[in-house]
């Protein structure tokens, strides 16, 4: 088995469906984006957005909820390869991260995951760094979310 | 409507911005991961210190929601934002422990009236986060959106 196949890069993993209810989506503004639009329907009403919706990062955190549940290893066989099975480490940030749609209370947002890439870390012999890119669309189809990610990956 | 302290005409290039300081504790760590990032060295002391972050560490998006947090009390919640349409990039360059103190300052690095609505003004801005040793945590790059002053006072 190669690393191209462990990772399944080009193929995108449906991660799975999240509702975004009002309760919840209050809670976590309240903690981390307590502006108006997140925390208040009344006042989420006059505002650009003019109903109540998730925060960005509310968003993005159940994208990460989701991954977690998705084994990151795509194939149902195990490790064959040359050396240790791969073990997935830490992710040094995001790029391109954009928040297309306002996610309104009551939404039912499915997310997705492609493994773009992968390539060796020069300066960490023996690991490598999994290019990602993280989506999601709202009920319409219309996307909500997209953004490219890494995940550092200790392959030898 | 009362008068905000920070609308467009108050961003300046070059200009550094205090965000204040911010105490991270294991129990909201926990928290935090065990709803949306549970892997075990951002729920566990003992897996946390034996994993490459080297303790019980803050999952990146809690660090982001942190961020947030500061630039909300900051900026934002006392301002004409009219929300933000992504990120640019953002750098999870050190681990965020149980127990640190992190502080946050925002560089503002360009501003521009928007073109096709002239009441909007698009500000981008550079942030880091700091811990208690000054070690730079968290980098963010990206573009907020603001009213002119005339425009706020009129919402």
């Amino acid at each position: 088995m190669t690393l191209d196949e462990f990772f399944a890069v080009g193929k995108t993993v449906e991660l799975g469906s999240h509702t975004f209810d009002a309760k919840a989506i209050k809670a976590f503004a309240r903690k981390y984006d307590p502006q108006p639009f997140h925390v208040d329907e009344q006042v989420a009403a006059g505002s650009v957005f003019k109903k109540l919706c998730a925060s960005g990062w509310h968003t993005t955190a159940v994208w990460m909820k989701l991954n977690i549940a998705t084994d990151m290893a795509a194939s149902d066989t195990d490790w064959d390869g040359p050396g240790p099975r791969p073990v997935f480490g830490p992710s040094p940030g995001l790029r391109n991260l954009k928040w297309l749609k306002p996610v309104y209370a009551g939404e039912t947002v499915s997310y997705r995951r492609t493994v773009l890439s992968h390539r060796a870390l020069s300066k960490r012999p023996g690991w490598c760094i999994l290019s990602i890119r993280g989506e999601a669309s709202d009920s319409t189809g219309d996307k909500v979310l997209e953004f490219d990610s890494g995940v550092m990956v200790q392959v030898a | 409507m009362q008068a905000v302290k920070w609308a467009f005409e108050d961003f300046v290039e070059g200009a550094s911005i205090d965000l204040g300081a911010r105490h991270v504790t294991a129990r909201e760590i926990i928290e935090f991961a065990s709803e949306f990032d549970p892997q075990p060295m951002h729920l566990d002391e003992a897996a946390g210190k034996a994993s490459i972050l080297g303790g019980l560490s803050a999952s990146g998006w809690h660090t982001c929601a942190m961020f947030m947090r500061l630039l909300c009390d900051g900026i934002l919640l006392d301002s004409t934002s009219q929300g933000a349409p992504g990120i640019d990039y953002a750098r999870w360059k050190k681990p965020v422990l149980a127990g640190d103190d992190l502080t946050a300052t925002v560089r503002v690095l360009a501003t521009r009236i928007s073109r096709s609505r002239p009441s909007l003004g698009l500000v981008t801005m550079h942030s880091e986060m700091q811990n208690q040793h000054g070690e730079s945590v968290f980098e963010v790059e990206n573009t907020i959106m603001f009213l002119s002053r005339e425009a706020g006072a009129g919402a």
